[in-house]
């Protein structure tokens, strides 16, 4: 019984990133203390980044993906998890993120979230991070449905428990679409399953290589792969599938709002990247489905309707929210290209805007705590009252425009090269032109925070205390490093990149 | 003859995709937030079918190890709908849950009204 | 209220069975269709019954919120206890082969776990929608 020697642990790792959060939400509900719930909900989520980074260096170190069978199941057969270098990467995206906004959590919760709900909250936010890790981590296509309905379940809750009534409509949104979304995904497994007979994703992939040779079955695989990817399109918010999403983030509780936009649709993405280039392969998507133009076309409308639907709104969330879905349409650019400096510039941004974005919603976040509200009327002139908050979003705000020496500009280097690498010059112009637009919609917050006479409840306001400044300032410090030293985040990503574009050659 | 066949033949398919395109379209066309739960629901019973049609084999029991049975429907997709039962049946719950609280916030559960008197929810 | 006496007497005659017939299906899963969730969905539906007849104060005498409550996630802990034993004892999540000396009787007393535990938080989560449901607006 030498259980717990690390010999015996390590092996184990895998299956512990989804349990010990799924354990700690048990150990919530059993509580019911608000300030347990967060302590456990804090222990649970400092250990999540560790497991994960150890999973991800050993994958970078050998080259070869771990792979652990739940129950001791032979693959085919049993589900099994698997972290290879692509996974391991959006994992410890996740586990980050949502480790460094814990400290924050305590006043903000507090403050938004009505006491008997608190501790319910936490356990909500435990479930929704072990979904997303199970999403990442699971090598089993209906495994990964289910997580994320788990997932999404969580989320919807998180939402609704805004104060403002419109949370509620939020939040059922959300779920209509999120559940058409995870719908017509399942119902692309299913038409897999019926083709292929198995689950696994490994094993799908050489499968229908086969199956699509056979003209009977190709219509099913072909019409699979577009259920699929339209159930992922509308989980990841990709425009004009992200209706659900503005009203989603400026409504719910700021600390959800942070933890959401860093991750949610993040894992929606490693899915879908997962399944069109793992399973289906590159080759095989771009053969029988326009897929790649499609999404480039909608992706740089994304970059600039979602852009400009930024400039002209009033209310700082939203504005973010709106900004998340150009961001998104970036990282799906570089998807669609599908070369190596493509997949990277995703990659990477994927790391990139989770920490940028979720630094400017703490950051707004705190202001709400501050000033409760993050109306442009409401928050005007709050710069000079919180100016550590402020500063803070103004260089995430830098970062998130694309400025040089900061991480938003390597991703969108890495875009433009794998924009020219293509012959696309066009994309390039496009990608500039709509960093100008981002320019436009942070500068109008910055002169509001900054040269606006206080407004009325701004006035009052004070510094944001330590425990919401310090994972703030960390997720900027991080902004600056990661656009000098990129070895974290360009270097994981062209590593995953190559790992999937070798099909392609 | 030969459509009436294959008709025929593919006559769950054809009951899984109109249960599917209902669903959808009281989904979208439905302004009552109750109703589009039913669809929302509608639609996603029909994948259960979806995935039970080819798994039922025709004169097949259940797949419990017995003398003198040797044809088995396929345990497996029953298993996966099982779960998506499940899954159906938690964000149905929340999702009425959810009208129960806006009918408490706004007073009605019909969309236009809704957006009637809080025109920015939109 | 009197008029529904054979309302009230036929459905104490029902009760028992329901419960009866939850737990037969609960432990015939091995042998036959059914299992944990088809008998928490049964042994909750008893208790709905029984509030819909006797109303919800009386039937949340026999099962307080709390305990429903409580049941939710007590039967995930036993869900979830199983895999950590595993993992305790050496072997993979979920991996029963430590519970028994012989292969088959390990995961069969596995699997009766895990049914006890869905059993558990299937019936709490019925039954405490159920009181969600109903207790809205009139308390």
């Amino acid at each position: 019984m030498n259980a717990l020697s690390w010999g015996a642990v390590e092996p184990q790792l895998p299956i512990l990133l989804v349990v010990i959060p799924l354990l700690g939400a048990l150990l919530t509900t059993f509580l019911r203390n608000s300030f347990m719930a967060w302590l456990v909900a804090t222990v649970v989520a400092f250990t999540l980044p560790f497991i994960s980074i150890h999973l991800l260096v050993s994958v970078l170190e050998t080259g070869q993906p771990i792979v652990y069978k739940i129950g001791n199941w032979e693959a085919p057969f049993g589900i099994v998890y698997r972290v290879d270098q692509l996974s391991g990467y959006v994992l410890s995206v996740i586990a980050i993120i949502g480790a460094v906004i814990m400290p924050f959590a305590r006043r903000s919760v507090a403050a938004e979230i009505e006491e008997r709900a608190r501790s319910w909250y936490y356990t909500m936010y435990l479930l929704c991070l072990a979904g997303l890790l199970g999403i990442v981590i699971t090598g089993d296509a209906f495994n990964a449905f289910v997580f994320l309905e788990i997932s999404s379940l969580a989320t919807y809750v998180l939402i609704a428990l805004g104060k403002n009534r419109r949370a509620l409509l939020a939040a059922y949104q959300y779920l209509i679409m999120g559940t058409i979304g995870a719908t017509l995904y399942v119902i692309g497994v299913g038409l897999l399953y019926v083709v292929t007979g198995t689950l696994n994703f490994d094993d799908l992939a050489s499968r229908l290589s086969a199956a699509i040779i056979d003209p009977g079955q190709r219509n099913a695989v072909v019409t699979a792969l577009g259920f699929i990817v339209v159930g992922l399109s509308l989980k990841l918010a990709l425009f004009p599938m992200h209706m659900w999403l503005p009203n989603a983030y400026a409504y719910a509780p700021s600390f959800a709002t942070a933890f959401l936009a860093g991750t949610a649709t993040k894992a929606a993405i490693y899915l879908l990247v997962r399944v069109v280039f793992s399973v289906f392969g590159v080759g095989m998507t771009l053969e029988n489905l326009p897929i790649g133009e499609v999404v480039i076309v909608l992706s740089i409308a994304a970059m600039f309707l979602a852009s400009i639907s930024a400039v002209f709104e009033t209310n700082a969330k939203r504005m973010l929210a709106y900004s998340s879905v150009a961001q998104i349409g970036y990282i799906t650019l570089g998807i669609a290209i599908a070369n190596q400096a493509g997949m990277t510039g995703s990659l990477a941004h994927i790391a990139n805007h989770a920490i940028m974005k979720t630094a400017l919603f703490l950051a707004l976040g705190a202001v709400f705590y501050r000033v409760g509200s993050v109306l442009y009327s409401d928050i005007s002139g709050i710069g000079r009252k919180m100016p550590l908050t402020m500063a803070a979003f103004a260089v995430a705000g830098l970062g998130l425009m694309g400025t040089p020496g900061t991480a938003g500009f390597i991703s969108k280097w890495y875009l433009a090269v794998a924009a020219i690498d293509d012959g696309m010059y066009s994309v390039v112009f496009l990608i500039v032109a709509s960093s100008l637009i981002s320019v436009v919609y942070i500068g109008r917050i910055t002169e509001v925070v900054w040269f606006r006479e206080p407004s009325k409840a701004a006035a009052k306001a004070k510094e944001a205390p330590l425990s919401m400044l310090i994972p703030l300032w960390l997720l900027v410090g991080a902004t600056i490093y990661l656009g000098f030293d990129t070895r974290a985040t360009v270097g994981t990503a062209s590593e995953a990149a190559k790992m999937l574009l070798e099909g392609v050659q | 003859m030969e459509l009436l066949k294959t008709f025929a033949a593919h006559y769950n398919y054809f009951i899984t995709i109109f249960l599917m395109i209902s669903g959808l379209f009281i989904v979208i066309a439905r302004g009552n937030l109750i109703k589009k739960l039913v669809g929302l629901s509608l639609f996603q019973t029909s994948v259960y079918l979806l995935y039970l049609t080819p798994a039922k084999i025709l004169g097949g029991t259940a797949p419990i190890y017995e003398e003198g049975y040797k044809l088995y429907s396929n345990p497996l997709p029953h298993v996966l709908m099982l779960t998506a039962i499940v899954v159906g049946v938690a964000t149905l719950s929340l999702g009425l849950a959810l009208v129960v609280r806006i009918k408490e916030a706004y007073g009605t559960v019909e969309e236009d009204e809704i957006f009637a008197k809080d025109p920015e929810a939109e | 209220m009197r008029l529904d006496l054979i309302l009230r007497v036929g459905a104490k005659l029902v009760l028992p069975f329901i419960l009866l017939f939850a737990l037969y299906v609960q432990f015939h899963g091995d042998y036959g269709p059914g299992g944990g969730f088809q008998a928490g969905v049964i042994s909750a539906g008893m208790v709905i019954l029984y509030a819909i007849i006797f109303g919800v104060h009386a039937a949340k005498r026999i099962a307080p919120p709390i305990m429903v409550e409580m049941m939710v996630p007590l039967g995930v802990a036993i869900f979830t206890g199983t895999g950590v034993a595993s993992l305790l004892m050496g072997n993979n999540f979920l991996d029963y082969t430590g519970f028994a000396h012989d292969y088959l009787h390990a995961h069969e007393w596995g699997i009766l776990i895990v049914e006890i535990g869905v059993l558990v938080t299937v019936c709490g989560t019925m039954v405490a929608m159920f009181y969600a449901f109903v207790q809205r607006g009139r308390s």
